[in-house]
């Protein structure tokens, strides 16, 4: 808080806006669009490695576990996303308790859920009761976290098979044909060849996830979408130093700027790797990148 | 209270008929299913009509991308823009406090803030943006030589567009289409959850369902019903689309008929 700002009421214009903008809740709601880029910084990899695994398994030649795999891509493409967040925050929260609780409370005599009650022995809750607030609110993002990355796993994992399906079967011919394995093939031909085929719709991934991130709100993180709600619902002077109407229609519309910003940012940087990567490749891209050189800019 | 009082009481309520009270103690699957059963009229009321409607918006905004006018190109660039550029779920939400605005201003404006019609125009815009895309996409695959042999018949004008390149475009498009259509029917769910006022508990299947998973604290029963009705309208909205897509492709070789829905991620 700037030391201008001490008595609200005195304030006018310009500076009544600077020091609206400084208060601590508007900290906190700055702070918020660190939370977002944080769980797109953690989510985008866990996923990958998620969808990784999920088109390693649909590919699988044992039978069951190429089910497992495909039902994993089919079943996230044909419900809506949003309900898996609502479901896996709280199927996850209580997945943990219940085997924690069967673990550390082997000789509770009681069923687990009573009624419309879900109940764990004390010290099996997570957090624990006594757990400090930080521990909560790191609890509760970390599910969020996981909640998307199994869902945006599905999507990743449908971009990947698709990927590896793309790579020219000529390709792994040849590599069996000079004795490799199937796994060298695997890990030595297809995994490096796969990425350009697969950039295009991870760099579409990635566009979904940063829209998909408002969703945060619904998992009971204090995200941006908390805040701009909170700040911008009308204020009387009882309870604020700074009263005002209704401005959550100015709140939202930073939001959409925010995005818009964002994604078009994101889209420029992906256009830039998508051109260096299909340097020299043998795909239209690539081609026609290689025609332009030799005629130089038209 | 047997499953058939429960679907004659609450197989109508997302619309307002039948009992007013939700149940509150002794929730039954029967119950559960009935009332997110009843919830999806609301999904298929949002996603049916902002496609029907988006679709004019759709073909018209991807024509002015593809204009030599850049009065026409730049607000058409633009709309795509805002609307794939940003979440829908902000779009509901600025939509929302927009439409609440207006309303306090000129009292007019009022039935826009209800979710049946204020969700529903954020949401024709918002697929009509994507849709346009995607057209767009189609119009700049016609094959050139389509084009010329629609020339060489003579064909021009009002006569070459509904003729040629439309079908065309379509047919290009369709595969696309049919995946917009599946994502705009999942984001419906997302209209209750905005701000857009349920009024008297007259929710969407999702609204129902986290109802449930409140009240009983167990999200094993209510999602996994939701998600059986998600699947089997996601399958309906695909063998739709196969009708459309046979009937698009009736003039070509046995081969390029074959369809196949195609799932990338476009939203």
């Amino acid at each position: 808080m700037l030391p201008a700002c001490a008595d609200p009421s005195t304030l006018e214009g310009l500076s009544w806006y600077l020091c609206y903008l400084t208060t601590g809740k508007h900290l906190s709601f700055y702070t918020s669009f660190g939370t977002v880029l944080l769980l797109l910084a953690v989510t985008a990899p866990a996923a990958l490695a998620l969808g990784f695994g999920g088109a390693m398994l649909a590919r699988s030649r044992v039978p069951p576990l190429a089910w497992i795999g495909k039902g994993y891509v089919a079943i996230v493409r044909g419900v809506p996303d949003i309900a898996f967040f609502l479901f896996f925050v709280v199927a996850l929260d209580q997945g943990f308790e219940y085997l924690r609780h069967r673990i550390m409370c082997a000789d509770w005599d009681q069923p687990v859920r009573q009624g419309n009650d879900f109940v764990v022995c004390d010290i099996a809750k997570l957090p624990l009761n006594s757990s400090p607030q930080w521990m909560h609110e790191i609890y509760g993002f970390a599910l969020a976290v996981l909640t998307f990355a199994i869902v945006f796993g599905a999507f990743a994992a449908n971009v990947l098979y698709g990927a590896m399906r793309a790579v020219p079967r000529a390709q792994m011919e040849t590599a069996e044909a000079y004795g490799m394995t199937h796994r060298q093939t695997f890990w030595r031909v297809l995994v490096p060849q796969m990425w350009v085929y697969a950039l295009p719709g991870l760099s579409n991934l990635w566009m979904v996830l940063i829209k998909a991130s408002p969703l945060l709100f619904l998992l009971g993180v204090e995200d941006i979408v908390y805040w701009a709600r909170d700040l911008g619902g009308s204020k009387t002077p009882q309870f604020t130093d700074y009263p005002h109407g209704d401005w959550r229609m100015w709140y939202f519309l930073f939001l959409l700027v925010f995005y818009l910003a964002f994604t078009r940012v994101s889209e420029v940087v992906l256009d830039r790797l998508m051109r260096r990567l299909t340097h020299g490749q043998a795909i239209a891209g690539g081609e026609a990148q290689r025609k332009t050189a030799m005629v130089g800019p038209a | 209270m047997s499953c058939l009082d429960t679907l004659q009481s609450y197989a109508l309520r997302s619309l307002g008929l039948g009992e007013r009270a939700l149940p509150t103690t002794d929730f039954t699957f029967c119950q559960q299913a009935t009332l997110i059963g009843s919830g999806l009229a609301w999904n298929i009321y949002f996603g049916a009509l902002a496609l029907l409607t988006g679709f004019f918006l759709a073909v018209a905004v991807a024509l002015a991308k593809g204009s030599d006018h850049a009065w026409l190109r730049k607000p058409a660039d633009w709309f795509t823009f805002v609307f794939r550029g940003s979440p829908l779920f902000i779009q509901f939400f600025f939509g929302y406090f927009l439409f609440l605005s207006l309303k306090q201003s000129v009292p007019v404006f009022s039935p826009l803030t209800s979710a049946a019609l204020g969700a529903l125009i954020v949401l024709f815009l918002n697929t009509s943006a994507y849709s346009a895309e995607i057209f767009h996409g189609a119009l700049q695959a016609i094959p050139k030589g389509d084009l010329e042999a629609a020339d060489a018949y003579g064909l021009a004008g009002w006569t070459k567009f509904r003729r040629v390149t439309f079908p065309t475009m379509l047919r290009l498009a369709w595969p696309a289409y049919t995946n917009e259509a599946i994502f705009l029917f999942h984001a419906t769910t997302l209209v209750f959850f905005t701000g857009f006022p349920a009024i008297q508990q007259k929710g969407d299947a999702l609204y129902y369902a986290k109802y449930f998973a409140e009240k009983t604290f167990n999200p094993f029963v209510p999602y996994p019903i939701l998600a059986g009705y998600f699947i089997l309208l996601t399958l309906a909205i695909i063998g739709l689309f196969q009708l459309g897509s046979r009937r698009l492709n009736r003039h070509m070789p046995a081969q390029g008929r074959r369809w196949r829905a195609k799932f990338q991620v476009i939203r």
